[in-house]
């Protein structure tokens, strides 16, 4: 199984994801600059988190047009695997992979710590390994986190089973002091009608070992690695 | 030469942390009557386009593919000639 992983300029968490992909994990795992135009080779593509582009006008706004984006959706609607952490998640939503919006934190503060996931959803192959109900603790690092989705488009994610991860308490409650930036009903992740797409806020690379505090981070991969070994 | 003057602003409706917080700095300061506050963003853009529509039609397109984006945002614009 081999991923690539995208680079922009001002993404910042490309070389932890190669890091626990390849080292830690055993995956093959390869850099791709954004100014690539294919993206061929590649089982699973991340896009990272930073500042892509600076962010600047919104987060994602220019990355969406960087020139490897028509690859990538190209590559997600045959069915390629793709994950957006952070940054990722608000360019796969800018890019229309995924539906709704990340709107400043609700707190208007950067918010970094950790943070409590309850997994809503098993139905995308990197939650395929993972219990509904099961708590994730990784940590966040945004402000540009709260995420939004008009109420039709609620609704389909809610009745489709594509809300795939909430902010909780640990134990699993969705009280709002669990709710670290104001995201509409606790929204962390969420994917696409087909599940190949996904998008969190949280940082999985961040939390895949124990020397760093958590190794829940790895859990999204794991169902990969068992079924490339399978 | 025309000068767009481009606003963009959240959908009404969307939580607004920046104008609320502005909102109760204008009431402390004992500006009442202060119904409502948002802060958006103002992007200036001048057009070589000589012709007043198809400027106009350059920057809505420019609106709707880059400048706002039609999930959290609205957009207006107003056009001013330049020599």
């Amino acid at each position: 199984m081999r991923f690539g992983i995208l680079v922009f300029p001002g993404s910042w968490s490309h070389q932890d994801f190669r890091h626990v992909l390849a080292d830690v994990m055993g995956f093959e795992a390869e850099e791709v600059w954004h100014k690539a135009t294919g993206v061929t080779g590649f089982d699973c593509l991340i896009l990272p988190g930073g500042f892509a582009h600076g962010d600047y006008l919104r987060a994602g706004a220019i990355a969406r047009f960087s020139p490897v984006m028509p690859a990538v959706v190209r590559f997600a609607e045959r069915g390629g695997l793709v994950l957006g952490s952070c940054n990722g998640f608000q360019i796969l939503c800018e890019a229309g992979l995924l539906p709704g919006a990340l709107l400043r934190n609700a707190s208007l503060q950067y918010r970094c710590q950790g943070v409590h996931l309850r997994v809503e959803s098993t139905a995308t192959p990197f939650t395929a390994g993972l219990a509904p109900g099961q708590i994730l603790r990784m940590p966040i690092s945004h402000g540009e986190g709260r995420y939004h989705a008009d109420r039709e488009t609620l609704a389909r994610l809610n009745g489709e089973g594509r809300i795939i991860f909430r902010y909780c308490a640990p134990d699993g409650a969705l009280s709002p002091d669990a709710n670290p930036n104001g995201s509409l009903e606790h929204i962390a992740g969420v994917c696409n009608a087909r599940g190949n797409v996904l998008g969190l806020m949280p940082h999985p690379e961040r939390a895949a070992e124990s020397l760093l505090g958590s190794e829940d981070g790895r859990l999204l991969f794991e169902e990969l690695l068992a079924r490339a070994l399978g | 030469m025309w000068q767009a003057q481009v606003v963009i602003t959240l959908k009404q409706g969307i939580l607004d942390p920046q104008g609320d917080t502005v909102r109760s700095a204008l009431t402390s300061l004992g500006f009442d009557g202060l119904a409502d506050c948002r802060v958006g963003k103002v992007i200036l853009l001048r057009l070589t386009e000589s012709d007043r529509a198809k400027a106009a039609a350059q920057v809505e397109e420019m609106c709707r593919r880059l400048l706002a984006n039609p999930v959290i945002e609205d957009f207006r614009f107003d056009l001013e000639e330049r020599p």
